[in-house]
């Protein structure tokens, strides 16, 4: 078992590493605590910022002492559970998987891919065990993903598969980092599938195009106005295959602005979810077909 | 307002930085070296926070087209005002039709030039400050361009104002930028993954900014580093370097591969999966963005009492800047 670590990140911020390994149950977790945080109050916060399995808080030195919020931290540490609800949308995201866009740009970055004689979606089936595309793409869809982290550049979410560690469909990534990679690429690195936010450097494996952005500096969308980004730590997406006439058609609601996404808030326990995963998304997609 | 007629290098709207959005992705941005920005905007009797410009080793020209104070202060840069060559440090009022030529910096990597008032562009969760990888905030998240406006806010208590000139600032209390230099740091974080000999090196070694430096991080050249290796954590990553992604501090140094090092700074990816070994303090972040590719840095461990009692020598030193220019007395400062 691994020893909560806390440390300083500098003078103005903490590091408290819950686990090395990703597991969604620390990730529960720290949902909770930063949760706690805002609910305390804690004078000098800025702000926390959750990761995976980890999470940082931002402060005033000046306003609270390093030690003494690390005391604090430990404090909420021994007092949260991650039982308790959480607020968690459910967030339709339409993807045209196999898409030319990110073909194109693999083939211009070939050299640095472990396998460049196929395409990053062929390579990614392969290597867990698929045969055909479109078995595949039914299996990656099946599940929501849990928004475990955002960051990166604004609007990244680290999207985790709802399934046990062992069924996880897992990727390395670029052997080099690309230099581009297209806006709105859906990609696979590690244990966790990724939206490019913007273009833009990268390693992930490319597999799609996001129809819907996930970041609008320009304030296009209603659904986006205010808040610039999609993504919440704490959402979940449902990725649903789309063909390229439906990808044209969302596109050109984007484009006029008219675009809304589908989200369904709910509130979610960790607790059902770790008890009997596959039946409490059940329970939950069932409630969002029906809100 | 300022029309732009040569926008130079790479100019930006900066103020002093976004705070809370760390946790969507959105890094501060705000002035590199904070430190001369804040004293840029108290000699043109500006708040410290109000927008200014930052430009990076070739300056620009501005034609003025509002009555108001200006100040250029960080990098050793030429300015001139109308062709005539005037001090940096110090406030100076100018006309409409006037033009303002910033030339090549000579020293450092950073100049700032405030007006009073402040840049008046459109906030953006809080701050004015241009992020360019985001596109966001300042003139359409961009750096400046030929033909640019800048809108600027009025001149306010004019008398007030016209008050700043002339008032100069003991020459001691100003930084002159180095070549080489040496920047405390805070080490930790992933750094218990990293072999001890490495991290050794780390502190022993040399490093030398690279050409890849800009608003996002350094890329430093220097010594590799070794892990400790063991089997890697689930979701991790199969390079030993990988770690299950994380928040990345602003200062913070990450060794990717274990094959060069990277110190993020103000327009920062916030977060990632490569080990980080440690945080500059903030108090020499200043010095740090005046580092331009070829500097040398040779990092130094402290604890965190000792980065705290540097936040406070910096402050006390910005204290003697405004009781030097008249902007408090003590006897406000210390609110009696």
């Amino acid at each position: 078992m691994f020893d909560t670590r806390y440390d300083y990140g500098g003078d103005e911020y903490i590091l408290v590493i819950f686990n090395e390994a990703m597991d969604l149950e620390t990730n529960f977790k720290i949902l909770a605590v930063r949760q706690e945080i805002q609910r305390r109050n804690i004078p000098g916060v800025i702000e926390t910022c959750p990761a995976n399995a980890s999470y940082m808080v931002h402060f005033r030195p000046e306003v609270m002492h390093p030690d003494r919020l690390i005391r604090e931290l430990k404090d909420i540490e021994q007092v949260v559970q991650h039982s308790g609800a959480l607020r968690s949308r459910i967030v339709d995201i339409p993807v045209l998987f196999d898409d030319p866009w990110t073909q194109e740009c693999a083939q211009r970055f070939a050299d640095r891919h472990q396998d460049p004689s196929v395409s990053n979606l062929e390579y990614l089936m392969r290597i867990n065990g698929y045969s055909s595309k479109e078995a595949f793409i039914t299996a990656y869809c099946d599940r929501p993903y849990w928004i475990s982290m955002v960051g990166f550049v604004p609007g990244t979410a680290w999207c985790y598969r709802m399934v046990s560690p062992d069924r996880a469909i897992q990727a390395p990534k670029y052997l080099r980092p690309r230099t581009d990679t297209p806006e709105r690429a859906v990609a696979h690195g590690g244990v966790f599938l990724c939206i490019y936010p913007v273009r833009g450097p990268g390693g992930y494996q490319m597999i799609g195009m996001s129809a819907v952005p996930v970041y609008d500096p320009e304030e296009r969308l209603p659904d986006l106005r205010g808040r610039y980004i999609l993504a919440e730590a704490g959402d979940r997406w449902k990725f649903r295959p789309i063909d390229m006439d439906e990808y044209n058609d969302i596109q050109a609601k984007v484009e006029a602005r008219t675009y809304r996404y589908r989200i369904i808030e709910q509130e979610f326990r960790p607790s059902l979810y770790l008890q009997d995963p596959d039946r409490y998304l059940h329970r939950l997609q069932e409630e969002a077909e029906h809100a | 307002m300022l029309k732009v007629i040569e926008p130079g290098l790479l100019t930006t709207v900066q103020d002093l930085g976004r705070f809370g959005w760390y946790h969507i992705g959105m890094p501060p941005s705000g002035a590199m070296d904070n430190f001369a920005f804040r004293v840029a905007n108290l000699l043109v009797g500006n708040a410290e926070d109000a927008a200014g410009l930052e430009i990076t080793y070739v300056g620009p020209t501005l034609e003025v087209r509002q009555e108001t104070l200006v100040a250029v202060t960080g990098a050793e840069v030429s300015f001139s005002i109308n062709g005539r060559s005037v001090a940096p440090w110090q406030a100076y009022r100018v006309t409409p039709g006037d033009r303002l030529s910033l030339g090549n910096i000579t020293r450092g990597a950073r100049a700032y030039l405030s007006v009073s008032g402040g840049i008046a562009v459109q906030p953006l969760l809080g701050s004015r400050a241009t992020y360019m990888l985001g596109r966001f905030g300042g003139i359409e998240g961009r750096k400046l361009q030929a033909g640019d406006q800048l809108p600027l806010a009025p001149l306010g208590e004019t008398s007030l104002k016209l008050a700043m000139l002339g008032r100069r600032l003991d020459p001691s209390l100003l930084p002159t930028p180095a070549k080489e230099l040496e920047v405390r740091i805070i080490m930790g974080m992933c750094s218990y993954r990293v072999k001890d000999e490495s991290l050794a090196d780390f502190l022993a070694a040399t490093w030398e900014v690279s050409t890849e430096a800009d608003r996002i991080g350094y890329r430093l050249k220097g010594p590799t580093f070794q892990f400790k290796g063991g089997e890697q954590p689930f979701g991790a990553g199969s390079d030993p370097s990988n770690v299950v992604d994380l928040g990345y501090p602003v200062g913070s140094i990450q060794i990717p591969g274990g094959l060069e090092a990277i110190m993020l700074l103000n327009d920062a990816v916030t977060g990632g999966g490569y080990t980080t070994i440690g945080t500059v303090i903030k108090a020499d972040l200043d010095r740090v963005a005046q580092a331009s590719p070829g500097s040398k840095i040779r990092f130094r461990s402290v604890d965190i009492e000792e980065a705290l009692r540097a936040r406070q020598l910096r402050e006390a030193r910005l204290l003697r800047i405004r009781l030097l220019l008249g902007l408090c007395d003590l006897a406000g400062e210390l609110g009696q």
